[in-house]
């Protein structure tokens, strides 16, 4: 079938704003988004510039605003969308070419939440035993593959880029309820910051946008709720 | 472009619109207030100005502003404090829309009768 598509072109050393092409290619129904933009590099414009690499939604390089919409272009299928397709950067990131964005602001963010096993303790002989109930609480977040789809769905970001952002909130929700980690109090002190989980007003754009189906919202507000009770 | 949110974001977005709008009533009502340091002469007259028809359109508008608000601040305390919160708030803002509807109508009624 014809594939009507609207791509934001911008190239920073010949534009001086972003501006709309179009393009029309062949494709199936069942192909992904991904697909076609890839033809349109291949056969139609060689300097369309985007970032994908697994094409198969595991490595979060190609997130994108589809007909208004953050999703993963590997991910959504043709038939699903209404045409001409139109394809945006994620908002609220500085543009490098077309459909690539700066994103080192936004892993600036998840490294400052310490997205790493904090443990005071030598390590023992062994594993460090969890029950599969110490587990559960914390299964949702570790499916995130930091794809900043949710952080660019944010209003609360668009209008404060310093907001830490859903996606580094998910992260450090993944240490703080590991059983096995000791720096829960650390990352709850950088989320109780001004620019931390106050900032997020339960828009819940982010767990629409989210490739991997995390309830985003609901980890924002175990957070909320361990920075409220917690003893100090 | 826009981005095209879906019921939380609406909700989000009119719980600002008639946060603003209240404030705003707030704001002219004080200095309606404040008036009657000049006297009551001035005070009257300024106040006489709220029999204009937009006046009572605008008050139907502050008690919808006043109710929104109010309705959506519960589902939001709700989605903040009960954990399962987050999976039901669409369903929550059904609710809220329909009570808000429903107060509307009686309240829409008895304020422009006259
Ligand atoms: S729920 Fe919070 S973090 Fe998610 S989009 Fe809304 S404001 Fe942002
Ligand atoms: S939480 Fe979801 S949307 Fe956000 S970065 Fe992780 S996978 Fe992407
Ligand atoms: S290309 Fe890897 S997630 Fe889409």
């Amino acid at each position: 079938m014809k594939v009507e598509l609207k791509i934001q072109r911008y190239n920073p050393e010949t534009d001086a704003q972003p501006h709309f092409e179009n393009y029309s290619v062949e494709a199936e129904p069942t192909d992904r988004v991904l697909d076609a933009l890839l033809q349109v590099k291949g056969l139609l414009d060689g300097s369309l510039t985007l970032r994908k690499s697994c094409a198969h939604g595991i490595c979060g390089s190609d997130g994108m605003r589809i007909n208004g919409r953050n999703l993963l272009a590997c991910k959504v299928l043709i038939r699903n969308l209404q045409q001409p397709i139109v394809v945006e950067p994620m908002k609220g990131f500085k543009i490098i070419k077309d459909l690539v964005v700066d994103m080192e602001a936004f892993f600036e963010k998840y490294r400052s939440v310490k997205p790493y096993l904090i443990q005071n303790e030598a390590a023992p002989q062994k594993e460090r035993p969890q029950s599969p109930q110490e587990r559960e609480r914390f299964d949702d977040t570790t499916k995130c593959i930091l794809c900043a789809c949710c952080t660019t769905a944010c209003p609360s970001f668009w209008s404060d880029p310093d907001y830490v952002g859903p996606a580094a909130i998910v992260q450090a929700h993944r240490f703080i309820q590991d059983s096995r980690d000791q720096g829960g109090e650390e990352r709850l002190d950088i989320l109780g910051d001004r620019e931390g989980v106050w900032r997020c007003r339960t828009i819940f754009n982010c767990v629409e946008a989210c490739p991997r189906d995390i309830d985003v919202t609901a980890a924002i507000g175990e957070v909320k709720r361990k920075l409220l009770f917690r003893k100090i | 472009m826009f981005y095209r949110g879906k019921e939380g974001e609406w909700s989000w977005i009119l719980h600002r619109l008639t946060g603003i709008g209240v404030l705003l009533f707030l704001v002219a009502h004080i200095v309606d207030t404040v008036l009657i340091a000049w006297g009551p002469e001035v005070y009257n007259k300024v106040i006489a100005l709220y029999r204009n028809p937009i006046f009572k359109l605008g008050e139907v508008g502050l008690f919808a502003a006043v109710l929104y608000h109010s309705l959506n601040g519960v589902r939001i305390t709700v989605v903040d404090f009960w954990p399962s919160g987050t999976k039901y708030h669409k369903q929550m803002f059904y609710v809220v829309m329909t009570l808000f509807t429903i107060g509307m109508i009686p309240v829409s009624f008895l304020m422009l009768r006259h």
